[in-house]
C-alpha cells in the first residue's frame, strides 16, 4: 500500500510536468490551429538552459530558461509559422523539421550522451511521501495556472488573447493587431515549455531528445482537455499523469502506454471534443 | 392523410439563448413554401433541426411517419430530405458532372462506388439540363460563378431525388438575372417536389411564393399567402419594430 | 417502394423535357465557360506509358545495372514507397494525416519475422529467446511458424487495427490534427510496448539473424534478386489498385471528404465509412511493405517503426507530392537514397539537411515535386496551346 502511494507525488509531478507544457500548446492550438511539433525541443532548451546556469543558482535558471524558450518560440513564429497559418496539418511538419534541426544543434552543443543537472541542496530530502523536488514541481505548475489565468482574465493583452482565440476576424476588425497577439502568445506558451524543461533537471538527465519523450503526452493532454481550455488542461494534465504513474506501477511500464491510449481513445467516445469546449453558433 | 413534415413544441436553445421556443409547423406533400422572418428569428436553425445538423432541446420532427430527430446528418438525407446552404458549397476540385454524380450515387451500396463511373445516370442527366449547366458538365466546379455555384447546388440535390428540399436561402449575393433564372427553376422543381424555401428577399417572395411562413423569435407568428402575410399588422410591426431597432444596433 | 421509384422517374422525364424547353427560351444569358479543349493524345497516354517505363526500369534494368548491395538498398526503398503510398492515399486523397503508418508497418514485419524466426529455429525456441531465458513457446507465437498463416496476419492484423481505430475516432469526428496526434500516440506506444516485452518481441534488438525464406538462403544474391522483383511486382500491383481507387466513384468520394467532410453527409455518405476503409487499406499496405521489408532488410526492429519512422515516411510523400500517388512512391525512393548518400558521406549534417528540405519544401512547394512538375508542364501546355493559337 505504501508502494501505491508513493505513486501519488509521482503521478501528480509528471501531471505538473504535463501541465506545463501543455499550456503552451493548447494556447498555439486554440487559438492559430498549429500543431507545434518543434514545442519538445524548447523543453529541451529550457532544461540545458538550467544545465549551463547551474553553478550561477536555480532561482536564476527559471526566468532565464523562460526567457531562451520564449524567445526561440517568437523566433519560430515570426520567421515561419505565421506563414502557415490555416493550414495546420502543414505546420505540424514544417515544425517536425525545425525540432530536427534543433535535436542536432543540442548535439553538437551539448554532445550526444545526456548530462546530470545537480539539484540545489534545498530541494533534496522530503515530507512523508513526498519529496521536496516533486512538490516544488507541482508548486510550480499551480503558480504558471494562477499566472496564466490572471493574465488571461485581468490584463488587457490577456483579453485580447481571448478575443482572437474566440474570434479571430472579429478580433481583427475590432483594431486588434492579431499578429502581435500570435506572437505573444507564442512567446509566453514556449517560455512555459522552458520552465517545464528546468523542472525535468529536477527529476532526470537532460539530453537533446529530451522533448521528444514528453511531448505525445502534452498533445494528448490538448486533445483531452479541450482547445485552449484552462480547466480542461489541468484536469486533463493530472489525469493522464497519474494514470501513467499508477498504469506502470499496477501493470509494467511497457503496457502503461497503451492503456493510457487506449483509455483516451474510449474517453474521445465520450467526449469528442474533450473536457471543455469552446461553444460558438458558427457551424464549422 | 397527414402532412409530409410535421414538427411539434420544438424548442432549441444554444448555452441558455433560446433559439427556437414550442414551434409548430406543418408542410403538405406537394407545397412550396416560403419561411420568412427577421435576422435571429431562428430559420436556418430550423433547417439545421430538419436536416440534423442541430439537435433540439425538446420537440418532435416527423417527416413521412419517421422520428427525424435523433438520426445522424446522413440518414435523415437517405429518407429523402436534402438540403442546400446559404453559402453554397461544392466541390471545387470535381467536374459539375462529377459533383452533380456524387449527389446522384449515395444509394449505391460502397463497394459498387469501386467501379468508375461511365457517362451519366438519367438523374444526373436530368439535374444538368433543369439548372442548364450541361455545357459546363466537364469544368471544375471552382470556376463557377457565385450563381452558378448554387444552381449546381440545386441541381446536385435534385440529383439526389429527395422528398423534402430545403433551400437556405438561394437567391442571396445574386444578380438580377440570376435571381430571376433561379426563380424559374424553383417553380420548375416545385412542380413536382415539396419544397422549403428560407429567404430574405421580399422582392423575390412577392414574385414567386405561394404559401408563406412568418417566424418571429423562434416561434410561428403567421401563416398564409403572400398577401394575406403582407396585410398582416403583426408582421408588419415584426419587421419594421426590427428595422428601427437594427438602425441603433453597432453590433453586425 | 417500387411504385414509388416508378413515379419518380416518370416524373423526372417530365422534368427534363421541360428543362430542355427552358433552357432555350429563358431570356438570361448565363455565363458560360468554353468548353474543355480535349486534351492531346500523347497527354492521355502519358500515363501508362511513364508506367510501362518504370515497370521495364525497375524490373529489367535495375537488376542489371546494379550490384546486390545496391539493388538491397532499392528493394528497401521500395518497401518504404508500399507504406508512402498507403499515405498517399489517407493523406494526399483521403486528408487523414497519419502519424502512425510505423505501426502497421511494424505489425506486418513482426508477422513475418515471427515465422522466419520459428521455421530457422526448427521447433526449437528462437534464439533471443533462449537468451531472455524464457523457457516454453508462447501462445501468441505458435500459428506463426505456418507461413500463410504468418502471411494473412501480416495483412490482417493492421487491417483490424486501422479499422477498430478508424471507426471509434472517425465516428466521433475526431480528424485533422486530432486524428494525426493520435495516430502519433499509437506509434510512440507500440515501441515502448515492444520494447518492453523482451522475451515476445526480442525487445530493442528486435527480430534478426534470418538464415532461410521458403528454402533459400536469405543471404544469397539470388535470393535477394527474388525478393527484390517481387517487392517491385507488389509495389507495381498495389500502385495500379491505388490509382483505381482514386478515378472510381470512391476516389471521387474521398477527394470531397478531404475538401468538405460536413457538406458530404448532406450528400447523403457516411464519411466516417469511407475514412475507415481508406485508413484500413492503407494500412494493409503498409502491412504488406513490412512483411517484405524483413527478409530483404534482415531484420524488424522498433526503431525502425516509431514515431520518427513514421514521420519520416510522411515528409517523404510530402516531398515527392502529396496529392499525386507517383509523387509519394517517388518521394519514399529518393528520400531513401538522399538518407542513404548523405549519412555515408555527411554523417553529421544529414539531421540538418533533412530538417532544412523539409522546411524549404513546405515552404516553398508545398505540393512537392510532383506539384511542381505537373506546374511546368500546365505551364509549357498554355504556352504551346498560346503558340498555336497566335499562329
Amino acid at each position: 500500500m505504501g508502494g501505491a502511494l508513493n505513486q501519488l507525488p509521482i503521478g501528480l509531478s509528471i501531471g505538473a510536468v504535463l501541465l506545463l507544457i501543455a499550456l503552451g500548446l493548447t494556447f498555439t492550438f486554440g487559438q492559430m490551429g498549429v500543431i507545434n511539433m518543434a514545442h519538445g525541443e524548447f523543453i529541451m532548451a529550457g532544461a540545458y538552459t538550467a544545465y549551463l546556469l547551474q553553478d550561477v543558482g536555480f532561482p536564476i535558471a527559471l526566468p532565464a530558461a523562460f526567457l531562451v524558450a520564449g524567445l526561440m518560440g517568437l523566433a519560430l513564429e515570426r520567421v515561419a509559422i505565421r506563414h502557415f497559418y490555416g493550414r495546420p496539418l502543414d505546420t505540424l511538419l514544417l515544425t517536425w523539421g525545425v525540432s530536427l534541426v534543433l535535436q542536432q544543434a543540442a548535439r553538437d552543443l551539448f554532445g550526444a550522451p545526456n548530462v546530470q543537472v545537480v539539484s540545489p541542496g534545498w530541494l533534496r530530502g522530503s515530507v512523508g511521501v513526498l519529496p521536496y523536488n516533486r512538490l516544488f514541481i507541482m508548486l510550480l505548475a499551480a503558480l504558471s495556472v494562477v499566472a496564466i489565468w490572471a493574465y488571461l482574465n485581468r490584463s488587457a493583452p490577456g483579453r485580447r488573447m481571448r478575443a482572437v482565440m474566440q474570434n479571430r476576424g472579429l478580433a481583427a476588425t475590432t483594431g486588434i493587431d492579431t499578429g502581435r497577439v500570435d506572437g505573444l502568445t507564442f512567446f509566453i506558451g514556449s517560455g512555459l515549455a522552458g520552465v517545464a524543461g528546468v523542472a525535468l533537471t529536477l527529476i532526470g538527465p537532460v539530453g537533446p531528445t529530451l522533448g521528444t519523450y514528453y511531448i505525445v503526452d502534452a498533445f494528448l493532454v490538448v486533445v483531452a482537455g479541450g482547445l485552449g481550455q484552462l480547466k480542461g488542461a489541468v484536469l486533463a494534465a493530472a489525469g493522464l499523469g497519474l494514470l501513467n504513474s499508477y498504469a506502470e506501477f499496477w501493470t509494467n511500464a511497457s503496457l502503461a502506454k497503451v492503456i493510457v491510449f487506449v483509455a483516451i481513445i474510449g474517453f474521445l467516445q465520450f467526449r469528442p471534443q474533450g473536457l471543455f469546449v469552446l461553444r460558438s453558433r458558427a457551424l464549422t | 392523410m397527414s402532412a409530409l413534415l410535421e414538427i411539434r413544441g420544438l424548442d432549441v436553445v444554444f448555452d441558455g439563448f433560446r433559439a427556437i421556443s414550442g414551434l409548430d409547423l406543418s408542410v403538405e406533400q406537394g407545397e412550396l413554401r416560403f419561411l420568412i422572418g427577421p435576422n435571429g428569428a431562428g430559420k436556418t436553425t430550423l433547417i439545421d433541426v430538419v436536416t440534423g445538423l442541430t439537435r433540439p432541446a425538446a420537440g418532435t420532427v416527423r417527416f413521412g411517419g419517421e422520428e427525424l430527430v435523433g438520426r445522424r446528418e446522413h440518414e435523415i438525407v437517405r429518407l429523402g430530405v436534402g438540403r442546400t446552404f446559404q453559402t453554397s458549397v461544392v466541390f471545387e476540385e470535381l467536374t459539375v458532372l462529377e459533383n452533380l454524380d456524387l449527389a446522384a450515387s449515395f444509394r449505391r451500396p460502397l463497394w459498387s462506388l469501386l467501379r468508375r463511373r461511365r457517362g451519366a445516370s438519367p438523374a444526373v442527366e436530368r439535374a444538368l439540363s433543369t439548372t442548364g449547366l450541361s455545357g459546363l458538365a466537364g469544368q471544375r466546379a471552382g470556376i463557377l460563378s457565385h450563381g452558378q455555384r448554387q444552381w449546381l447546388e440545386i441541381g446536385m440535390l435534385i440529383a439526389q431525388e429527395p422528398r423534402l428540399l430545403l433551400l437556405d436561402e438561394p437567391v442571396a449575393g445574386m444578380s438580377l438575372d440570376e435571381r430571376a433564372r433561379t426563380g424559374e427553376l424553383l417553380t420548375e422543381i416545385a412542380r413536382d417536389h415539396t419544397v422549403i424555401v428560407v429567404e430574405h428577399d421580399m422582392d423575390f417572395l412577392r414574385r414567386y411564393a405561394s404559401q408563406v411562413t412568418v417566424l418571429h423569435e423562434g416561434a410561428v407568428l403567421v401563416e398564409g399567402s403572400v398577401e394575406q402575410v403582407r396585410a398582416d399588422p403583426r408582421v408588419q410591426e415584426v419587421y419594421l419594430g426590427r428595422a428601427r431597432e437594427e438602425a441603433g444596433d453597432v453590433v453586425r | 417502394m417500387t411504385a414509388g421509384g416508378a413515379d419518380v422517374t416518370a416524373r423526372g422525364a417530365d422534368v427534363t423535357a421541360e428543362g430542355a424547353d427552358m433552357a432555350a427560351t429563358a431570356p438570361v444569358v448565363v455565363r458560360q465557360a468554353p468548353p474543355e479543349p480535349a486534351r492531346p493524345r500523347w497527354s492521355r497516354l502519358g500515363g501508362p506509358a511513364a508506367f510501362t517505363a518504370t515497370a521495364v526500369l525497375v524490373l529489367v534494368v535495375a537488376p542489371l545495372l546494379l550490384e546486390p548491395f545496391r539493388l538491397g538498398l532499392l528493394a528497401k526503398y521500395l518497401c518504404y514507397a508500399i507504406v508512402a503510398l498507403g499515405i498517399g492515399l489517407a493523406w494526399g486523397q483521403g486528408g487523414m494525416l497519419t502519424l502512425g503508418q510505423g505501426v502497421f508497418f511494424g505489425l506486418g514485419g513482426y508477422a513475418m519475422g515471427m515465422y522466419l524466426k520459428l521455421h530457422d529455429a526448427g521447433g526449437d525456441l528462437p534464439d533471443f529467446m533462449v537468451w531472455s531465458g524464457v523457457e516454453k513457446l508462447p501462445a501468441l507465437w505458435a500459428p506463426f511458424g505456418n507461413p500463410v498463416f504468418a502471411l494473412a496476419m501480416a495483412v490482417v492484423v493492421p487491417v483490424l487495427v486501422a479499422l477498430a481505430l478508424g471507426t471509434l475516432v472517425f465516428r466521433q469526428r475526431v480528424r485533422g490534427a486530432y486524428f494525426a496526434i493520435l495516430t502519433q500516440a499509437l506509434a510512440a506506444a507500440l515501441v515502448i510496448l515492444l520494447v518492453g516485452q523482451q522475451g515476445l518481441t526480442g525487445g530493442t534488438n528486435g527480430l534478426t539473424n534470418f538464415f532461410d525464406i521458403f528454402g533459400n538462403d536469405v543471404a544469397a544474391d539470388t535470393t535477394q534478386r527474388g525478393l527484390y522483383l517481387t517487392v517491385a511486382i507488389v509495389l507495381g500491383v498495389l500502385y495500379l489498385g491505388a490509382w483505381q481507387l482514386v478515378r472510381s466513384r470512391f476516389g471521387r468520394l474521398l477527394l470531397a471528404i478531404r475538401d468538405g467532410e460536413d457538406r458530404v453527409r448532406f450528400l447523403g455518405y457516411d464519411p466516417a465509412t469511407v475514412k475507415t476503409v481508406t485508413f484500413a487499406m492503407s494500412a494493409g499496405m503498409a502491412g504488406i511493405a513490412g512483411a517484405l521489408f524483413v527478409p530483404v532488410v534482415g531484420i524488424i526492429s522498433p526503431a525502425l517503426l516509431g514515431v520518427v519512422p513514421s514521420l519520416e515516411l510522411v515528409v517523404a510523400v510530402a516531398v515527392g507530392g502529396r496529392y499525386a500517388l507517383a509523387g509519394a512512391v517517388l518521394g519514399a525512393v529518393v528520400m531513401g537514397y538522399a538518407r542513404t548518400y548523405f549519412s555515408e558521406e555527411l554523417p553529421d549534417a544529414w539531421l540538418y539537411l533533412q530538417g532544412a528540405l523539409f522546411i524549404l519544401v513546405m515552404t516553398l512547394a508545398p505540393k512537392g515535386v510532383a506539384g511542381l512538375a505537373s506546374g511546368v508542364a500546365a505551364g509549357l501546355r498554355g504556352r504551346l496551346a498560346r503558340g498555336r493559337a497566335a499562329a
